[in-house]
Order: structure tokens, then C-alpha cells, then sequence
């Protein structure tokens, strides 16, 4: 299948001073089919975030090209239509909010590129639905706490219908319910074919993706299932990350009890294995 | 216990945008006190009012009405030393950027004792120890760029600033929201140090279940500009009926014993680190052992 988005021998680096430039990704190639449901983790510092903001041409690369559709980002005639393909949702919804009012907001987006009215108001009542805050839409949004805005700025982003979302840590300033639920809605989007491109420093959140890439100083050094990262406790650990909760206990286990599997990285997997296990001890 | 409380809060109102068609109530008769040297959590759902409350905490904001008295200042009376307030209770807000001005690192995070009239030495020594127990290497880190720096950098450099004003009370807003595991687990060992051996008061508002877990000694509930529930821990995680009732997530491992208890298993849900719940559900694997052990002697 033809590639949503293709990275070749991208590199990019910040000039912290005028005698000294840091480089920051190092020459990564990887390309992302429609549809499919990838984690990019790392710890600060490592690029993760940088390498974000090229996948819609929000950063260009020094070096190497990123194609979207076939467009390469580095051409500003693409612009337009690259990020109506990519959508990203950041970190702090503070700096992507523009509007006064919830609804207004949303709309934003659409307003830009000319949806007609009766086509606006459908998308943003889907869209503040699927985040649960319709009941705030004409609310002004610089009073909503950070949770609400970041699902204000999902909503935002959701109505211009794009082919791939980037989610940059965009659960981190949210509660676990809160999280759960734009965890939900992603896994709904992905369902439904859009393809989800999450960056984040939960483990758990990242075993629900498909495919993990593994970023550390500007290079790719892990790119597999979720199941096959989370097999590498000690690389993980050096690389300042860690397995998800559930994949700790079930080591520890394992050592009272070898036969008690430590490939599970999902509470629910878990779950069975306790149950599994204790019936397999009973019988 | 004993102590006199240091934040005393007592029931405390605010409502954004009073008199207008966009009135919006975030507190509505809050109460809290805290005792010198405690570290409390704050939690509670987004507009909940959790960062309108600790807004008080250093002046931000005054009491609309109701009581707030900080280290014995009443912040309702007319004329308050701000400029000591602010000394005392520092404050790091959720968004790193918005604490970050100078172009520097190290220029940054001096900002505050070089305003405080403190000399050059010492405001190099407080930078150093500040860097230090957030975690940046000084010589490395101290002549950077502040703009080219990751969200969680920044975090640090914000945490640094407010440190390097040696606060008696420390007041966080998400302190690890962003960080990657080990920053995030060195973050909560130096708070924790920072609040165990130098008897700083911590507060931190957080959605982080394992962090509240970990860290506080008590548990503030928000709800509806309000607080609905305190109590240890424990307390808090332990009450099942509560959880359910105010909405209240748990730590992961908690999660997983809820889940397990649900299904028969008698384990015991007071189980908060990994290490604790692991331990548990061993007892209990050992447990349908020796059942199978005494269905064989029968």
C-alpha cells in the first residue's frame, strides 16, 4: 500500500547559540501505511516531539524529505493540502485555541477553508460529541481547565476530518478518565480507518498502538509491536523508559512462578493469567 | 499531627467573570488546612476548581469571599507584604512556558534570588543546588538556549526557578505532566526528599494516581468548586463506594486488585507500588497452592 506518510534520511537540528547547533534527528527513514495505529516513545530530549512536527510539515528537514500523499513538505504549495491530511493535537491546548467561545472554535478550522454553514454545524456538534462537551459549547474557552481545552482542541481537529491524526502528548495534562476517554475516541478513529499517530510517555497508553518506533538521540533504535518492545525490559530501562505497569507485575510473578507468562503488556491479559493460572494450580 | 496549620482555607468563593452573562462559578466553599512539613495531593476532575484554590495560595488571587490565611497572613485583609508571600509559597504553574522569559537557562532560574538582592555568589550557589535537584547537569545545561528545550526540560528549568527562591511552601500544578518514566521518578524522589528532610511543604494538584500514591500524606477530593472528601491514601483508595461516587481513578495496580477482588480473588487492595501488588497477588497464587496441596493429603 502506498504510504500516508514517508520519511527519507531526515535530519534537523536547533541552533542554540551562534557558534553551536544541536542535532536533533539523525537521518530517520520510516513510512506510515493508512490506518495504522503507531506509538512513538522516548525520553526528553530524544526528538520525539521534533520528529512530530514534520509529519505535517510544521518543521522541515535540513536535510532528507517527508512525503504526505506523495507531497513533499518542503514545497509550500502542498502546505495546504498536507495539513488538511495531518491533523496534530499538542501538548498544551493553550496554544491552539484561538477563539472565544467553545463552538467558535472548533469551527475555526472550517471557517478557513469554506465549509458551508449547514456542513460547519454538523461537524461541530459531531466533533464536541465525540469529546464529550457539547454541554460547554458557549462557554468561553480560556476558563475551561486544561483537560476540557485539550478536548476542545481534539474537537478542533477532528471536525476538518483529516486522514492521520498526531496526538503530541496529548493525554499528558489530562486525568486518567479524561485520558481513557481520548483513548477510546482514539481507538474509535482508528477503527473507523483513520490512521492515529500517538507520541507519549505512558506505556500503557503506547501497548495499544499497533507498532512502537523507539526514538533516542535523533534515531530510530526500535520499531516493532508493542508485544516485541515490551519483550526488551532492560534495553527499555537503559534507554530511560520502562514496560507498562501490568508487564512489571507479571515479571515479578514470573519469578515466583515460571510458568506465569511475562509477555503481557494489557490489564486485561492479566487478568486472564492470574485467572488461568490459578485454575491451572487448582485442578 | 500537632503542628499549626501553615494554609488554612476556609470557605473559600470565586466566580470568573461576575455579573456577566459568562459568570462561571470554580469555587463554591472550599475548605482545606495543612500542616507544616505535610505533603497534601489535590484531586479532582478537570474544572473541578483545583487551580483557581492553590492560585490563592501565594496571592494570585484574593478571596472573592471566605478565608484564606497563609503561615498566619489573612490574605482576605486589605493590605497584604505580597512580595513576602510570593517568597514563601512558591508556585509552579501546569505550563512550563509560562514561567520561562529569559533566553538562558541559568539566567532564568536566577532571575528570582538576583531580585531578591541576594549576592552574585549566592545566587550562583542557590542556581547550582536548584539545577541539581531537578536534575540538570550545571555546566552543561546553564548557558542554553531556554527556547530549544523539550516540554519537559522546560518543566525542570520552571521547577529550578521557583526552587532557587528556597520557598517554605511549594505549590505544584501537575509537576511530572510530560516527563518521561525516569525523569518523572527522580522528580518524585527529590520532592519527596525535599519534603521528608527539609520539611518543605508540598502541595501538588494531579491526575497522576501513582504519584498521589506515592507521595502525599493526604488527599484532598475537589468536586464542583468544593472539597468533598480528605483523608489519607489509604483512606481514600481503600473506600471503594467512594471512588465509584466521586468519579476517582486509582493507581494501575489498584486498578488491577479492584478487578481481581471482583472476581473472588481476596486480595487486598492497599497495595498501591508495584512491588506491594505484585507481592499480593503472589500471596494469593500461593494461596490456591496449598489448597491443591491439602485436596492432595485429602
Amino acid at each position: 500500500m502506498e504510504p500516508i506518510i514517508r520519511l527519507e534520511n531526515v535530519s534537523f537540528s536547533y541552533k542554540i547559540n551562534e557558534k553551536t547547533k544541536v542535532s536533533v534527528l539523525k537521518n530517520i527513514s520510516f513510512s506510515i501505511i493508512p490506518g495504522e495505529y503507531v506509538a512513538i516513545i522516548g525520553h526528553n530530549g530524544s526528538g520525539k516531539s521534533t520528529l512530530s512536527k514534520h509529519l505535517n510539515g510544521i518543521l522541515t528537514p535540513d536535510n532528507g524529505d517527508v512525503w504526505v500523499h506523495g507531497n513533499n513538505t518542503k514545497d509550500t504549495n502542498n502546505k495546504r493540502s498536507i495539513r488538511q491530511t495531518v491533523g496534530t493535537v499538542f501538548q498544551h491546548p493553550d496554544n491552539q485555541i484561538v477563539a472565544t467561545i467553545v463552538e467558535e472554535d472548533v469551527a475555526f478550522g472550517l471557517e478557513n477553508i469554506e465549509v458551508p454553514r449547514e456542513e460547519m454545524k454538523k461537524r461541530v456538534d459531531e466533533a464536541l460529541n465525540v469529546v464529550k462537551m457539547s454541554q460547554f459549547r458557549h462557554r468561553p474557552p480560556h476558563h475551561l481547565s486544561g483537560g476540557q481545552k485539550q478536548r476542545v482542541a481534539i474537537a478542533g481537529v477532528l471536525a476538518m476530518h483529516p486522514d492521520c491524526i498526531v496526538f503530541d502528548e496529548a493525554t499528558s495534562m489530562l486525568d486518567s478518565f479524561g485520558r481513557k476517554e481520548v483513548l477510546q475516541v482514539m481507538r474509535k478513529m482508528n477503527n473507523m480507518g483513520m490512521t492515529i499517530i500517538t507520541v507519549t510517555h505512558h506505556m500503557s497508553e503506547a501497548a495499544e498502538a499497533d507498532r512502537i518506533i523507539v526514538i533516542e538521540d535523533g534515531q530510530i533504535v526500535m520499531d516493532a509491536p508493542p508485544r516485541e518492545i515490551f519483550k526488551h525490559k532492560q534495553e527499555l530501562k537503559n534507554l530511560q523508559l520502562e514496560v507498562p505497569s501490568v508487564s512489571q507485575m507479571a515479571e515479578g510473578i514470573h519469578q515466583q512462578f515460571p510458568d506465569f507468562s511475562t509477555e503481557l503488556i494489557q490489564e486485561d491479559e492479566f487478568i486472564d493469567e492470574v485467572m488461568k493460572f490459578s485454575k491451572v494450580e487448582v485442578i | 499531627m500537632g503542628a499549626r496549620p501553615i494554609i488554612q482555607v476556609e470557605n473559600l468563593s470565586h466566580t470568573y467573570m461576575k455579573g456577566t452573562p459568562l459568570e462561571h462559578v470554580a469555587l463554591k466553599g472550599a475548605n482545606l488546612y495543612v500542616e507544616e512539613g505535610e505533603c497534601i495531593a489535590i484531586i479532582g476532575h478537570t474544572g473541578s476548581g483545583k487551580s483557581t484554590l492553590i492560585q490563592h495560595f501565594n496571592g494570585l488571587m484574593r478571596p472573592e469571599s471566605g478565608k484564606v490565611i497563609i503561615d498566619g497572613v489573612d490574605l482576605s485583609k486589605k493590605k497584604v507584604d505580597v512580595k513576602t508571600l510570593r517568597q514563601k509559597v512558591g508556585l509552579v504553574f501546569q505550563n512550563p512556558e509560562d514561567q520561562i522569559f529569559e533566553k538562558i537557562i541559568g539566567d532564568d532560574i536566577a532571575y528570582g534570588p538576583f531580585k531578591l538582592g541576594l549576592p552574585l555568589k549566592e545566587v550562583r550557589e542557590r542556581v547550582k543546588w536548584a539545577m541539581s535537584v531537578v536534575g540538570l547537569d550545571f555546566e552543561q545545561m546553564k548557558d542554553r538556549q531556554t527556547f530549544a528545550l523539550s516540554g519537559g526540560q522546560k518543566r525542570k528549568v520552571a521547577l529550578a526557578g521557583i526552587l532557587a527562591l528556597k520557598p517554605k511552601i511549594l505549590v505544584l500544578d501537575e509537576p511530572t505532566a510530560g516527563l518521561d518514566p525516569k525523569s518523572r521518578n527522580e522528580l518524585l524522589e527529590k520532592i519527596k526528599r525535599l519534603n521528608r528532610e527539609e520539611k518543605l511543604t508540598v502541595i501538588f494538584v494531579s491526575h497522576n494516581m501513582e504519584e498521589v500514591a506515592m507521595l502525599a500524606d493526604r488527599i484532598y477530593v475537589m468536586a464542583g468548586g468544593k472539597d468533598v472528601l480528605c483523608g489519607t491514601p489509604k483512606e481514600i483508595f481503600t473506600d471503594k463506594e467512594k471512588l465509584q461516587l466521586h468519579h476517582i481513578g486509582t493507581p494501575e495496580t489498584v486498578q488491577v486488585l479492584y478487578r481481581l477482588t471482583d472476581l473472588g480473588y481476596k486480595v487486598s487492595v492497599d497495595a498501591f507500588s508495584i512491588s506491594e501488588a505484585t507481592e499480593e497477588i503472589i500471596k494469593v497464587l500461593h494461596g490456591t497452592k496449598e489448597d491443591l496441596e491439602d485436596v492432595q493429603r485429602v
